[in-house]
């Protein structure tokens, strides 16, 4: 898992940072709100602790990568106005993140399938020609080392657990396989970034994730679902109708009184 | 909720606050086994930075004294002062004793 330097063949330019910064803030922003959707409902209070300090976690990724988008942008944005006032068109969230909580084994197989690209990610993403991201890399990849930490451990739990509890998680991880080829995919904004030095080649990747994913599948008992070809894209800003749901909450205090402060 | 759950087991969680200090018991969590049992004792119990450092054991594994033998086991001690350090004086130059 040693980071290799990422070659740099093109200046990065303020637009593509955007960008950038956008697709991986975004990403952190909306699994963090699907987690906080398990507040005051998760199966123990434990769990629920669990889930909302990686949802916190998520949310300062999030943070960090937004406000950095908002000064690279200069039009005077923050944070707060990329979150709250964005529509579902200028989101650059992978697809996988958007999916709704279906039970705690689908939210942990999410979890879990990001975490393992999320490591592989920040670890990569430290020796970024940026150093706004390769701080928040060094940073957050301590974080998702125990979120990885966290979630495999439930995978093989529920996986190798009862007979109700292997099929639950078996039947998330079937529904959510699809999503994941949209990693690794090229042509979209990660790929620009790394020919700019900014991050990884998405698809450098896929070997290093599969070697955090296919040894905790076997360890649970759970059958690596075939692959699919259709693409979902949601770093090109492309989503289906669960986001816009997802916003309209997220987002209704600031659209409804503008401008509210807490 | 409405269905009857098995209630997972109780673990008693220690934390080294620093280190060279000793871990001390802050409290109890459920938990399925160990490793999830130090999980969730770092979630609830080192979210602002409470410790380096943390034990779990298995509720169940605690031998306790007995309050019924309190007076048997603790009376005994209270008639000897002499046990207190507090007949000698000690030296300025002794800075912790």
């Amino acid at each position: 898992m040693s980071a290799t330097a990422t070659p740099v063949t093109a200046a990065a330019s303020d637009d593509l940072r955007f960008r950038y910064a956008v697709h991986l803030g975004d990403t952190s922003l909306i699994l963090a709100q699907r987690l906080g959707e398990w507040v005051g409902h998760a199966p123990a209070l434990e769990e629920d602790l669990a889930l909302a300090n990686i949802a916190l976690d998520l949310l300062g990724q999030a943070r960090h990568l937004l406000s950095y988008a908002g000064e690279i942008e200069g039009k005077g944005r923050s944070e707060d106005d990329l979150a709250f006032l964005r529509d579902p068109s200028d989101f650059g969230n992978l697809a996988l993140v958007e999916q709704p909580n279906v039970d705690f084994g689908h939210t942990i197989v999410r979890q879990f399938l990001i975490d393992a690209w999320q490591l592989e990610l920040f670890e990569r993403l430290q020796s970024s020609v940026e150093p706004r991201f390769a701080e928040l890399a060094a940073k957050a990849l301590k974080e998702t080392r125990y979120h990885y930490r966290f979630s495999s451990g439930w995978m093989v739990r529920l996986g190798d657990g009862t007979e109700e509890s292997h099929q639950r998680v078996q039947a998330g991880l079937d529904a959510l396989w699809k999503f994941t080829n949209e990693l690794f995919a090229p042509g979209a904004v990660d790929e620009e970034a790394a020919a700019a030095g900014l991050g990884p080649d998405p698809a450098s990747l896929r070997a290093a994730w599969l070697a955090n994913v296919e040894p905790v599948l076997a360890e649970a008992t759970l059958k690596k679902p075939a692959d699919v070809s259709y693409r979902w894209f949601g770093k090109r800003n492309q989503h289906g109708e669960h986001l816009s749901h997802l916003l309209a909450e997220m987002q209704f205090m600031q659209r409804t009184y503008p401008g509210m402060q807490w | 909720m409405s269905q009857q759950r098995k209630q997972w087991p109780l673990y008693e969680v220690f934390i080294r606050a620093r280190s060279g200090l000793e871990h001390k018991h802050v409290g109890s969590i459920h938990a399925v086994d160990a490793r999830q049992a130090v999980e969730h004792a770092r979630d609830l119990y080192t979210r602002r930075q409470e410790g380096v450092s943390i034990w779990v054991v298995r509720s169940s594994d605690i031998t306790a004294s007995d309050p019924g033998e309190a007076e048997a086991l603790f009376e005994p001690a209270k008639d000897k002062i002499y046990r207190h350090p507090t007949f000698y004086s000690i030296p300025d130059e002794v800075k912790n004793l």
